[in-house]
């Protein structure tokens, strides 16, 4: 099972023709992810990989019934794209895109929020149930099915982890990248919310970084629910200066705000336990759920 | 992007916003030259990227040309916070009965931008959005409409203005938010926004960043990004242009390493091994030989790097790639330092084969690279 994505999850890939989406396209159909078409303006009739474009989602829709749509349109016309998904009523849509304009974000999540659709990313690697669906860029290899949710704000360090998790034989439920922008959609509260009721998940880690205060309010939301299962967090950038963009758009330290030692904190105040590095998460989660 | 404060004011001013008079001086000759088109008192403002600038004695007040002339030759030889001080505003000196704020920044967790208003100037804004004191309004902003009027008038009236003046600053305000809007701001902010004792109001200082990812729709704005002296060295600029994600740090161990959460993982191994790193470098998804290689060349050519931390997670990356780029780069540089490296994923074995043979030191972890790494330089300092 795990969340948002599984085994007969549908998807259409919107920018199918580009250099990306045509290579990742070919990599997520070889993990067995149910493409049922591609978009890209201007280009319908074409077929990528076996999969047939359509020029916009409203043409693919009179074919196919998808659940979800992954984006790997520019960055100009991402917003573009969100909006013609999010209009055809497509209620999961993946954001791969990086660099997308921060007012246009604001726009897409307003949208989104409005007719109740759900927003991955932007600037995300994607979402995987493992064994069952990948909707996104990531290394496939590394994940391995099981009990383990993954909420996190990095790709490579969500591939570190699990890599770490799956030679410890801790399979994982759905790995999910919120993004590394500061205006995102799904966060990691509503990420909690889902592993909650999902049967499947046992355990939960968290994989956070400095820039807003997402983490603080997770820890908050943590106790005030008595969340249910237990929590692991990764913070990245305790070693950080402050007014500096860290490779991500949203990690940045503003004045005292967004720190990797008040994100620990909070987490710690609320009983998360934090691992100090990436390797020690097993070890942490191992401890955990001995209890 | 960062603007200084005469290109923010100049932008105001443009739209209509009340800003004391005044122009830019790059000589001291030209300081004077403007106070004299203007009238006394006046303030003289070095223009630095950096706050708190009044307080390291960035801001000096002149009465008249000569001291108008010493000041500017104070400003002109001094480094202000570790800028060394190449603009000076030359303005007239505002008459304040009181200090208000007014600024438009983002509020992340709301997903949204966020107006932000106090009856207080010389608030600290990343404070006021992440704490809710009091005495601060804040109301959120749709990014197509703006602030309306309506809701404007109701801050002003918070703040306690009532009249021709509440009309007057909700009009400020929404003017405010709409060039922000306008131009792609992360963050504009008036502060001081300050009341004269005749009840008009002026944009004392202000404060005007730019969303990175929007310059391509401001092409005027995107010209200057590179400019020297603003806000980036030239490495960083260089290291930009080739797609590198790039920060200069204090410390003497150099990192490169794909992807950002990563690098800042390996940043803070450094720091937890008890040095510090030299900087962050992302090499971003899918870099080319070419990137590598420069990344590597940025490092050996940096005379504060002592140890290279090489940290490379493979997946479109391949690291028999990778590694032939680093020892390219190090044949091509004719120089070495030690490189202390880990490489997993795809074609991990030759990739760590290349490395071994150009005598390079493989690890399997990166917490054992990055520990290798500490002692080398500690053996070396010895």
């Amino acid at each position: 099972m795990g969340i948002m994505i599984h085994r007969n999850t549908e998807a259409i890939v919107q920018g199918i023709t580009g250099k990306q989406g045509r290579f990742q396209t070919k990599l997520m159909l070889e993990y067995g992810t149910k493409i049922v078409a591609g978009v890209t303006p201007g280009r319908g009739g074409e077929k990528v990989h076996g999969v047939s474009v359509f020029g916009t989602v409203k043409e693919a829709l009179t074919e196919y019934s998808p659940d979800v749509s992954i984006i790997f349109v520019p960055a100009e016309s991402a917003l573009n794209a969100a909006e013609e998904a999010i209009s055809s009523g497509i209620k999961t849509i993946t954001v791969i895109t990086e660099g997308i304009p921060i007012k246009d974000s604001i726009q897409m999540m307003m949208h989104a929020r409005h007719v109740g659709a759900q927003i991955i990313g932007p600037n995300t690697p994607g979402i995987i149930t493992p064994g069952e669906c990948k909707l996104g860029i990531m290394p496939h290899h590394v994940f391995e099915h099981g009990n383990v949710g993954v909420v996190s704000r990095s790709g490579t360090l969500t591939y570190e982890i699990a890599a770490n998790l799956t030679r410890r034989h801790l399979g994982q439920s759905t790995c999910v990248g919120i993004g590394g922008d500061p205006i995102v959609g799904l966060n990691f509260i509503e990420a909690l919310e889902m592993f909650k009721t999902d049967p499947e998940t046992n355990a939960v880690v968290l994989i956070g970084e400095i820039g807003g205060n997402l983490e603080e309010l997770t820890a908050d939301f943590v106790a005030k629910n008595n969340y249910p299962k237990p929590v692991v967090a990764y913070i990245a950038g305790l070693s950080a200066p402050s007014e500096k963009k860290m490779g991500h758009a949203g990690a940045i330290i503003m004045g005292q705000t967004g720190t990797a030692r008040t994100k620990i904190a909070a987490f710690e105040s609320v009983g998360v336990k934090a691992a100090k590095r990436p390797a020690e998460v097993v070890d942490v989660l191992k401890s955990v759920l001995k209890k | 992007m960062k603007l200084f404060e005469y290109e923010a004011k100049d932008t105001l001013k443009r739209r209509g916003i009340p800003t004391p008079r005044g122009e830019i001086a790059t000589t001291v000759k030209q300081a004077v030259e403007i106070a004299e088109k203007l009238k006394p008192p006046f303030v003289l403002k070095s223009q630095i990227l950096a706050g708190g600038r009044g307080k390291a004695g960035g801001i000096r007040f002149a009465l008249n040309s000569e001291e108008v002339e010493r000041a500017a030759g104070e400003l002109f030889r001094s480094q202000i916070k570790g800028f060394k001080v190449e603009k000076v505003l030359v303005e007239e000196r505002i008459h304040v009965k009181r200090e208000l704020y007014f600024a438009v920044a983002l509020e992340r967790s709301e997903r949204s931008y966020v107006a932000v208003a106090s009856s207080k100037g010389g608030i600290d804004i990343e404070k006021a959005t992440a704490e809710m004191p009091t005495a601060i309004f804040k109301t959120l902003i749709d990014p197509i409409s703006g602030l309306s009027f309506s809701t404007a008038k109701e801050v002003a009236a918070e703040i306690g203005l009532v009249g021709k003046q509440q009309t007057d600053l909700a009009w400020i305000m929404k003017s405010l938010c709409q060039i922000g809007l306008d131009l792609d701001a992360i963050l504009i902010e008036a502060n001081p926004l300050v009341e004269t004792p005749d009840g008009s109001f002026f944009a004392l200082d202000s404060r005007l960043i730019i969303d990175d990812n929007a310059l391509f729709r401001h092409s005027d704005l995107a010209k200057l990004r590179f400019e020297k002296d603003r806000e980036y060295t030239e490495t960083e600029i260089e290291a930009m242009k080739n797609g590198i994600a790039y920060v200069k740090l204090d410390g003497e161990i150099g990192i490169i390493g794909n992807g950002a959460g990563l690098v800042m993982a390996t940043l803070d191994m450094v720091h937890d091994s008890g040095r510090e790193p030299a900087n962050f470098l992302d090499l971003g998804g899918g870099a080319t030989s070419g990137r590598i290689a420069l990344a590597v060349k940025m490092l050996l050519a940096d005379p504060t790097v002592e140890a290279i931390l090489v940290n490379i997670l493979g997946g479109l990356t391949r690291c028999d790639d990778a590694a032939r780029a680093i020892t390219d780069a190090i044949d091509d540089f004719r120089q070495t330092k030690p490189i202390f490296a880990r490489l997993v994923g795809t074609n991990e074995a030759e990739g760590k084969q290349i490395l071994l043979q150009a005598g390079l030191q493989v690890f399997g972890s990166m917490e054992e690279a990055a520990k290798q790494a500490v002692e080398a330089i500690k053996r070396e300092n010895c």
